[in-house]
C-alpha cells in the first residue's frame, strides 16, 4: 500500500542485515507516522543500533549485506527507497531529511573543531549558507537546545563542555537542517539521570516545535514510558512486539516484553510490596547460533516443546494495532 | 620530573593542550638547541654570503689552501683559493632547499597515499599499501643512485628523486591513524550529516593526525639533507661549480692529508644540520604525544 494512503512517513519492510553468513537483524519491519515518536527497545546486541545504522546507510557495504526496503515519503508525497538510493542522493538526505544522534557525545564530536564549526558543517553543505551565516545560525541553534551563553560556547572545543552540553551540541548538529526524521541511538545512556531527563524534555519540546518524527533507540523502558507513542521491541535481531505504548505497557503480549518490564526497578512497587526485581535469566543468544524455533524459548517461562521449539513463530496481529511474535500469546493472555 | 602535576599527560588537562605541548618541547633541551642551530644556519646561509667580500666562485690562485684562521679567509680556502666559508653558506642554501622541498613533496605524497589507503580500505587501499611495501623493499640508497644515474642532475630532479624515496613512512603513519580514526564516532557522525568522503578525510580526520605527520616531516628534512649529501658526494648530485655540502666533500677527498679542513668543515655542517633536525623531531614527538616515553 502506498505511504500516502497509510499516512506513514517511513515504512521499513523486511530489513535484513547480514555480516557474512551471520544475520544481525532479520526481516525487521515497522512504520513511522509524521510527528510520532517510535521507540525501539531491546537488550544489548538485539539489533537496535544495526537497524538505525542500516536506515542511515552508515554500515560498511564491504562488511555486510543489507536487503529489504525503507520507504520514505518526501515533502512532495513521492516515495523513495532509502536502501536503493545511489550513494550521492543518500548523502544528500543525511543531515537534511534524516538527522542522527549518537550514544556517546564525547566521541561523536570531532576533538579538533569548535562546536560552532561542527554545527555549521551541515548548514553549509545542505542549505548552501555562507560560513558567516552558518556560524550565526549555529549560535541560534545552541540557544535553541538550551545552552547558556551560546555565542561563547560556539567557539568552545568539545572537551571544554560537560557531557550534557556536548549531547545538546550533538542534538543541535542533528537538527541544524530541520530533519523530518531524527534517529536517536541511545542518546541518554551515557548521561546521568538528571541530565537524561533534561535531554528528554529538550527532545520532546523540539519535536513539538518542529513536527519531526523521532526513532528513539533505548534499552530503558522508563524512558520509553515517558516519550514514546509507539514501541517496537526487538530480540535477537527480530521484531518481537510492536504496539502503541499504552497497550504495550499495560498488556504486553510477548513474554519477553513482560520480562523486560518486570526487570525495571519501580520505586512504588518496591515500597508497597517489597517485591524483588526479576531479571530475565540468561543472555541474548549469539547471532551465529540462534536457537531453533522461537529464539526466546531458552529464556522463556512459558516455553513448551510443542509450538515453541518446532518453528520460528511469525509476527501475528494480536489487535488491529498490535503485532506480536509468539506462538502461545493467546494461551498466555487467557 | 616525574610525579609532578606538570607531568600528567596533556589529555587530562585538555584546555591547555597546545601550551602544554610547547612547555614539554621547551623542556627538551636538545630539541631547543636544534631549533637554535637550524635558525642560525638558515639565517647565515641566507644573509652571510651577501656580507662577505668574497664570491663563492671567486678564484684567487695566490691564496690556495689557506688554513682556517691563518689568513684573510676565516675558514680557509680550497685548491682554487675560493673562500670556504662563503662556499659552505652557498652550499647550505642548496642543501637546505633540497631538504625542505623534498620534505614538502614527500609529506604531501605520503599524506595523500596514506589518507586514500586508510579511508578506502578495499582494493584501493591494498594496492596503495603494496606499492608502499614495494618501494620500501629497495634499499633507498640504491634506488637514489639508480634514479640519479638515469636523469640529468639538477636541483629540481635531485629534490624530486629524494622526495620519491622518502614518502613511504609518512604514508604508513597516516594510513594506520586513518584506519583507527575512521571507526570513531565523529567520522561516522560526519557521514551522518551528509559530509563527502573528501571532506571527512581532509577536514575531520587529517587535523587529528597532524602530530605524527609533523614529526615524520621533521625527520624527513634530516634524511633528505643526508640523501643529497650521499648523491652529491658520489658525483651524481648537484654538479660543480655549484656547491652543495655533499659535493664539497667529494672535492675534498684528494686533499684529505694536505688540507683536511676541506673535508672536516662540510662534514661538520652536515652533521650539525642533520642531528639538529633529528633532535627537533624527537622533541616534537615527545611534546605532541603525551603517551610517549619522555625519559630520554
Amino acid at each position: 500500500m502506498p505511504l500516502s494512503e497509510t499516512g506513514d512517513l517511513l515504512r521499513v519492510e523486511g530489513l535484513t542485515v547480514r555480516f557474512g553468513a551471520v544475520p544481525a537483524i532479520e526481516d525487521v519491519s515497522f512504520a513511522l507516522r509524521p510527528g510520532e515518536t517510535l521507540a525501539i527497545v531491546g537488550e544489548s546486541s538485539s539489533g537496535k543500533s544495526v537497524t538505525a545504522l542500516a536506515l542511515m546507510r552508515l554500515l560498511d557495504p564491504r562488511a555486510c549485506s543489507v536487503s529489504g526496503r525503507a520507504l520514505l515519503r518526501g515533502p512532495d508525497g513521492r516515495e523513495t527507497d532509502l536502501l536503493a538510493l545511489p550513494e550521492r542522493a543518500m548523502a544528500d538526505l543525511r543531515g537534511r531529511a534524516l538527522g542522527m544522534i549518537f550514544q556517546e557525545p564525547m566521541t561523536s564530536l570531532n576533538p579538533v573543531h569548535t562546536v560552532g564549526r561542527q554545527i555549521s558543517e551541515s548548514l553549509i553543505r545542505h542549505e548552501r549558507l555562507s560560513p558567516r551565516a552558518a556560524a550565526a545560525r549555529a549560535v541560534d541553534l545552541l540557544a535553541e537546545v538550551g545552552i547558556p551563553e551560546p555565542a561563547r560556547r560556539a567557539s568552545a572545543f568539545p572537551h571544554q563542555l560537560s557531557g550534557g552540553m556536548r549531547q545538546r551540541a550533538t542534538i543541535a548538529i542533528a537538527l541544524a537542517c530541520r530533519p523530518r526524521i531524527l534517529i536517536a541511538d541511545e542518546p541518554t545512556t551515557a548521561l546521568d539521570v538528571t541530565i537524561q531527563a533534561q535531554i528528554l524534555d529538550l527532545l520532546h519540546r523540539l519535536q513539538q516545535e518542529t513536527g519531526m518524527a523521532v526513532v528513539f533507540i533505548t534499552h530503558n523502558l522508563g524512558v520509553v514510558a515517558e516519550i514514546a507513542d509507539r514501541v517496537v521491541v526487538m530480540y535477537a535481531g527480530q521484531v518481537v512486539e510492536d504496539a502503541p505504548v499504552a497497550a504495550l505497557l499495560e498488556h504486553p503480549a510477548m513474554p519477553y516484553t513482560a520480562g523486560l518490564m518486570r526487570s525495571v526497578p519501580r520505586l512504588d512497587a518496591a515500597l508497597h510490596t517489597g517485591r524483588r526485581l526479576l531479571a530475565i535469566p540468561g543472555n541474548v543468544p549469539d547471532p551465529r547460533q540462534r536457537p531453533a524455533g522461537c529464539t526466546f524459548h531458552p529464556r522463556c517461562g512459558h516455553a513448551r516443546p510443542d509450538p515453541c521449539l518446532r518453528a520460528r513463530p511469525a509476527l501475528e496481529w494480536a489487535a488491529p494495532d498490535h503485532r506480536v511474535r509468539c506462538a502461545r500469546w493467546q494461551e498466555i493472555a487467557a | 620530573m616525574s610525579g609532578t602535576v606538570a607531568d600528567i599527560p596533556a589529555a587530562s588537562f585538555p584546555p591547555a593542550r597546545s601550551t602544554r605541548a610547547a612547555t614539554r618541547f621547551l623542556r627538551h633541551r636538545l630539541a631547543v638547541a636544534g631549533v637554535v642551530v637550524v635558525v642560525l644556519l638558515i639565517a647565515a646561509c641566507a644573509i652571510g654570503p651577501m656580507l662577505s667580500p668574497y664570491g663563492p666562485l671567486t678564484i684567487d690562485l695566490r691564496r690556495r689552501f689557506q688554513a682556517p684562521l691563518a689568513g684573510p679567509h676565516w675558514l680557509g680556502s680550497d685548491q682554487l683559493g675560493r673562500d670556504l666559508l662563503v662556499r659552505l653558506l652557498m652550499a647550505g642554501r642548496i642543501s637546505l632547499t633540497v631538504g625542505f622541498v623534498a620534505m614538502g613533496i614527500s609529506t604531501a605524497v605520503g599524506v595523500l597515499v596514506g589518507l586514500l589507503a586508510g579511508f578506502y580500505r578495499g582494493w584501493i587501499g591494498t594496492a596503495l599499501m603494496r606499492l608502499v611495501d614495494a618501494v620500501l623493499c629497495f634499499p633507498s640508497i640504491f634506488l637514489l643512485l639508480t634514479l640519479a644515474a638515469l636523469v640529468s642532475p639538477s636541483l629540481a630532479t635531485i629534490t624530486l628523486i629524494i622526495a620519491l624515496t622518502a614518502w613511504m613512512e609518512v604514508a604508513r603513519v597516516v594510513q594506520g591513524q586513518v584506519i583507527a580514526l575512521r571507526e570513531r564516532d565523529f567520522a561516522v557522525a560526519a557521514e551522518a550529516i551528509g559530509a563527502s568522503d573528501g571532506y571527512i578525510m581532509l577536514r575531520e580526520l587529517l587535523p587529528n593526525i597532524m602530530a605524527p605527520i609533523i614529526v615524520a616531516a621533521t625527520l624527513n628534512v634530516a634524511r633528505a639533507i643526508l640523501a643529497e649529501s650521499y648523491i652529491s658526494y658520489l658525483g651524481y648530485g648537484i654538479q660543480p661549480p655549484t656547491a652543495s655540502w655533499g659535493n664539497m666533500l667529494n672535492n675534498a677527498q684528494e686533499y684529505l692529508e694536505s688540507a683536511p679542513w676541506l673535508a672536516l668543515l662540510p662534514g661538520a655542517v652536515i652533521t650539525l644540520a642533520v642531528t639538529s633536525f633529528n633532535f627537533i623531531g624527537d622533541g616534537l614527538r615527545d611534546a605532541l604525544d603525551p603517551r610517549g616515553d619522555r625519559s630520554a
